[in-house]
């Protein structure tokens, strides 16, 4: 019969097997972070923290695509959905996130018209079937979605659909690690990196970060065996000084990734400085749409006077995505800042830390 | 949000595929991969394939993954 290659990693005695070898070796005060919000979830769905020693903290770094998007960033989307003859097209999470004076879902419950999609190819079919609208795709996330948008804004142009654009907001992963390795008060003894980030960009696109830094990196899956597997890894790795880039996702991780996506990325795409939600601008960190595509690039085609605008009073995320604070140090945490009144988009996204450690911590 | 859960290709039409996603069908693009075909595991992003999996490459990183922790275990003190 066939592997599903999914029961295989919650098996139940390896985790144990793994769980015991951490315990073992891990008895010298680690810290670790993953920078990918399914990360984040799968640890806390799992209860990963709880079965692992004291000794090891769990962090979780910029891994959600909602969480690092910039507040000005969010009142452009929320303006540009006030033009009358435009449709926004997005993924569900961002619809919540408060902007400087509304967000998306109150503009909607206003009568404009916003759609969540499951693809940026249910997109390109609003588009088709309303030609006199403009058609907006929100384009946030990592290197995993970047080539999904990519696709569509080259089959628009193939299709010689003029009504499709795409407001690109994208990060790039690895100049944020070294964001993170340079941030004060922040100390990290190794990653987990992405799942999917990883199929995408492959092993090789860590190397320079790895090598200038030497910090413990393990490429891990998402089901509880990958994760334990990935922090295992790490925790001989720290133990014996020998740091290294591994792969414990190796049926969907190779050295050089997809070339096809990291292609069609690179036609469209070109990198640009990019600012990080409650971090502040990482250079050349984020993507924006190459000239010769321009007349789908939303921040061209639209006046949207992007304006600057700061993280709302007393949120915490910029700490909590760097590691240095935890929800529950943060003052609105469960106070003012709940999943039904967001204040943070760590709080909106169910990928945020906040709204994970709201679902899952005992209060 | 990424599916962790790999997805089967029963059907091909047009660079679209239909997954089956543990039990439930869904539809992919399949421009982002090489030569996909009926019956390949694929993760998929978004809508969108992103990687096939090698059933062998996979059946031996599990293979390894039990002998690691089934060796480096027995050799504890």
């Amino acid at each position: 019969m066939p592997i599903k290659h999914l029961e295989e990693y919650r098996d139940p005695a390896i985790a144990r097997k793994i769980v015991e070898q951490i315990t073992f070796a891990g008895q010298k005060p680690i810290r670790l972070m993953e920078v990918c919000g399914t990360h984040t979830m799968s640890i806390f769905k799992h209860g990963i923290r709880g079965l692992l020693p004291e000794t090891i903290s769990l962090l979780s770094g910029q891994g959600c695509p909602v969480c690092v998007t910039a507040q000005n960033e969010i009142n452009s989307f929320i303006r540009l959905s006030r033009f009358d003859d435009v449709i926004i097209t997005t993924f569900g999470d961002l619809i919540k996130v408060p902007g400087a004076d509304s967000s998306l879902e109150k503009e909607r419950a206003d009568g404009r018209d916003i759609r969540i999609v499951y693809s940026t190819f249910d997109a390109l079919k609003v588009a088709q079937k309303n030609p006199l609208k403009k058609v907006v795709f929100l384009g946030v996330g990592f290197e995993t979605t970047a080539p999904t948008i990519a696709a569509s804004i080259r089959s628009a142009v193939e299709m010689k659909l003029d009504n499709y654009f795409v407001f690109c907001a994208h990060k790039l992963l690895p100049p944020a690690l070294a964001f993170l390795m340079e941030a004060k008060g922040t100390k990290i003894d190794g990653f987990i990196l992405p799942g999917h980030v990883s199929v995408i960009i492959g092993i090789k696109a860590y190397l320079p970060f790895f090598e200038h830094y030497q910090t413990p990196c393990v490429i891990a899956g998402f089901e509880p065996v990958d994760i334990l597997q990935a922090v295992n890894m790490l925790v001989v790795q720290i133990k014996t000084n020998q740091p290294k880039l591994s792969n414990a996702y190796q049926r969907a991780v190779t050295f050089n990734g997809n070339q096809k996506a990291q292609n069609i990325m690179n036609d469209v795409f070109e990198t640009t400085d990019a600012r990080w939600r409650g971090i502040g601008t990482i250079p050349q960190s984020g993507l924006k749409i190459r000239d010769e595509f321009a007349i789908c690039d939303a921040s061209k085609m639209f006046e949207i006077n992007m304006t600057a605008s700061s993280d709302p009073k007393g949120c915490a995320c910029g700490e909590i995505l760097t590691g240095q604070k935890i929800p529950t140090d943060c003052l609105l945490y469960r106070k003012a800042c709940t999943p039904e009144t967001p204040i943070g988009p760590c709080m909106v996204s169910s990928e945020g830390t906040c709204a994970a450690f709201y679902r899952y911590h005992p209060m | 949000m990424c599916l962790a859960i790999p997805s089967k290709i029963v059907k091909i039409e047009n660079h679209m595929a239909t997954i089956d996603v543990d039990g439930v069908k869904r539809e992919a693009s399949l421009l982002l991969l090489d030569e996909p075909k009926v019956g390949d595991y694929v993760i998929v992003h978004a809508g969108f394939a992103i990687h096939k999996i090698d059933e062998a490459d996979a059946l031996e990183s599990l293979k390894l993954l039990r002998e690691a922790v089934s060796i480096s275990f027995e050799k504890k003190p």
